[in-house]
């Protein structure tokens, strides 16, 4: 095998210079280690604050909002000033003919779930304890199905409710403050003041007292009677998608069959999404710092490695190696530092994100929700490298550019 | 002697200094270099000799004028073209031996046929024991380069020189840092690569004895030749 005369310089350089190796090495385990960190925490987060969304967030949901009157009169007309007075002109909530609605949704290839929702204000009440909230119709198999809510059940089971027309799930919170507990009876009423005394089939726990202190969900039937309504009456559908990360294009699609509107999640849980991006930029900017930082010391290292290695690479230059010879001498050595230090860097950051993993952080969130990411592992790979051969590439270029007549003249 | 065969011709070589003023350090310099042939370059210290030899070594690339090695113009060509002329060409030997401090003898002797690449590594390996052979040093192959005597370096800077069989073989002063001992001993290398292996020999000297004794001696005076010396041919 023909090894490479440059290759053995290189490798020479750096063995023989183990300390500085190991100097410049260290500085990127540390950038590498924190960078991948840091975006493990961050990615870590915004997973467990988009799983927060999606336990009461469908990808795409179908409702009917408030209308508000238009003027008859144009804004430009010149000569004529109208006082107008926009109102809200919404009659009622009600999604005509869902179920045809629900099928065309079904039926389009992207949707992988659809269900239909009616909902309720509710007052749960025992005795003269009252506590205020809201109620959701739901056919709770399929709804259980698309929210996962078994995962969250205290007591009971979501199946006791199917098919149970008196029957009601209700959030920990409520259950707490009236004090009641499962095969309890509980008094609903609703804000068209109907009544009912209803079975508490099950208690469900999410973590977020919004929902478990207001949130009950009974079958669509019994929330229908509640709003005083017929069998056809339905407020909301929850679509679910292939792609939950890019739900614009099945809204647009969506749009298109019905006039009524179509959200997806991320317009719903715009401030959430801004503070997840808000911390990942913040994140990436600091963890990028440390990165650049440790490209500085691989700089600062080869930049004096050159000067002290002038007389050689005269020396490689008189006896034939050009100056791309050179710079390929040097950017190797600073690839082999920055392999070194990227490949111990990522396993730094991996113990890094194990002692996190570990630490209990109390409260609905547990442990911390950080985990192994493969696009992080390889992004901060990739970003070692990249900033080192940048690191090594300009004293490389300076190197290249010695002119032995120059060091032999002295 | 008339038929001998040109290495390396000049035609009207000039060179100007420009820090820090203006002088011109070689004048309308026209020479020829045969095969075979142990020339040496003497003058008073600033008289533009060293100047001259790296013009001459394609290192140098700011003159007026052309060059011609082997019959080729390298005048105007682009430095990756010389870096490969000089590889293949031209050996080194300078004043201070400029071998790598890391590296044992042996790879030091290496580095330019590695360059090349014309030969296996078995191949440059043999040829490398082969050179130091010649020069009386296979037996400190292995040793790492810093550990020889000054001598015995620049012994193996010539052996470096000559790893790829160069046509021409310059020297900067190369027994100015030995004493006349070691200085006779590369003396007799270089005459002995000149008579006996037909390569040219071309040594920058201040050396008298040194350059009495060799084939031709050029004299340079302000950048001028003064004296041609052609009585050994």
């Amino acid at each position: 095998m023909k090894k490479d005369i440059k290759i053995d310089i290189a490798l020479t350089h750096i063995f023989t210079r183990k300390k500085q190796t190991f100097v410049a090495a260290l500085g990127v385990t540390i950038g590498v280690g924190i960078y991948l960190f840091m975006n493990s925490l961050d990615k870590g987060f915004s997973k467990y604050s988009m799983d927060e969304i999606f336990k009461n967030n469908a990808h795409i949901k179908i409702y009917k909002n408030d209308e508000i009157s238009k003027p008859l009169t144009t804004e430009d007309s010149l000569c004529l000033r109208v006082i107008i007075n926009p109102q809200i002109t919404t009659l009622s909530k009600k999604i005509i003919n869902p179920e045809a609605l629900l099928a065309t949704v079904k039926s389009q290839q992207f949707v992988t779930n659809a269900i239909a929702q009616v909902n309720f204000d509710a007052f749960y009440n025992r005795g003269k304890a009252q506590i205020k909230g809201s109620g959701n119709g739901v056919n709770i198999t399929e709804y259980a199905q698309m929210f996962n809510t078994n995962k969250y059940m205290v007591a009971g089971k979501t199946e006791a409710l199917q098919g149970n027309l008196n029957g009601i799930i209700i959030g920990s919170g409520i259950s707490e403050k009236l004090n009641l507990g499962i095969n309890d009876n509980i008094t609903v009423t609703s804000s068209f003041g109907v009544v009912k005394v209803m079975k508490i089939v099950g208690i469900f726990t999410t973590g977020s007292s919004m929902n478990d202190n207001a949130k009950s969900y009974v079958n669509i039937s019994t929330a229908q009677q509640f709003i005083k309504e017929g069998p056809a009456f339905v407020s909301t559908l929850f679509i679910n998608t292939l792609d939950a990360n890019n739900p614009e294009i099945f809204v647009k699609k969506l749009q298109q069959i019905t006039s009524y509107t179509v959200e997806d999640w991320k317009t719903s849980n715009a401030d959430v999404l801004a503070g997840n991006k808000t911390r990942e930029a913040m994140m990436g900017a600091i963890s990028m710092a440390i990165l650049i930082v440790a490209g500085f010391g691989i700089y600062n290292i080869l930049s004096s490695t050159i000067m002290q290695k002038i007389n050689d690479i005269a020396i490689l230059k008189a006896t034939g190696f050009s100056g791309s010879d050179v710079v390929k001498i040097f950017v190797l050595e600073a690839i082999i530092m920055g392999a070194i230090g990227t490949i111990i860097g990522l396993f730094f950051g991996s113990v890094l994100i194990v002692i996190m993993s570990n630490v209990y952080m109390g409260g609905p969130v547990g442990y911390f929700p950080i985990g192994f990411e493969l696009p992080l592992f390889i992004r901060s790979f990739v970003l070692g490298m990249v900033i080192t051969i940048f690191a090594g590439y300009f004293p490389a270029r300076k190197a290249a550019k010695v002119d032995p007549v120059e060091i032999f003249r002295k | 002697m008339i038929n001998r065969k040109i290495v390396l011709s000049t035609s009207g070589i000039g060179k100007y200094f420009f820090d820090p003023v203006k002088f011109k350090a070689l004048d309308n310099v026209s020479l020829e270099v045969y095969e075979g042939e142990f020339l040496t370059l003497v003058g008073k210290s600033g008289s533009g000799k060293s100047t001259l030899l790296y013009c001459l070594s394609t290192m140098d690339t700011a003159y007026e004028g052309e060059i011609y090695i082997m019959g080729e113009k390298i005048t105007g060509k682009k430095s990756d073209e010389l870096a490969a002329i000089r590889n293949e060409n031209i050996g080194f030997v300078f004043q201070f031996h400029y071998l790598l401090p890391e590296f044992s003898c042996l790879k030091n002797v290496m580095i330019p046929a590695r360059k090349l690449g014309k030969y296996s590594l078995e191949e440059i390996e043999n040829r490398a024991y082969e050179k130091l052979k010649i020069l009386g040093l296979e037996d400190q192959a292995l040793k790492p380069a810093s550990k020889l005597s000054g001598g015995q370096q620049q012994r193996i800077a010539i052996a470096r020189a000559l790893i790829n069989d160069p046509a021409i073989l310059m020297g900067d002063e190369p027994t100015g840092n030995l004493d006349s001992k070691n200085s006779a001993v590369v003396f007799d290398i270089f005459k002995e690569i000149a008579h006996e292996f037909g390569q040219t020999v071309i040594a920058v000297t201040h050396d008298n004895d040194f350059a009495k004794a060799s084939d031709r001696t050029i004299e340079l005076a302000d950048g001028r030749i003064v004296i041609n010396d052609k009585t050994f041919f």
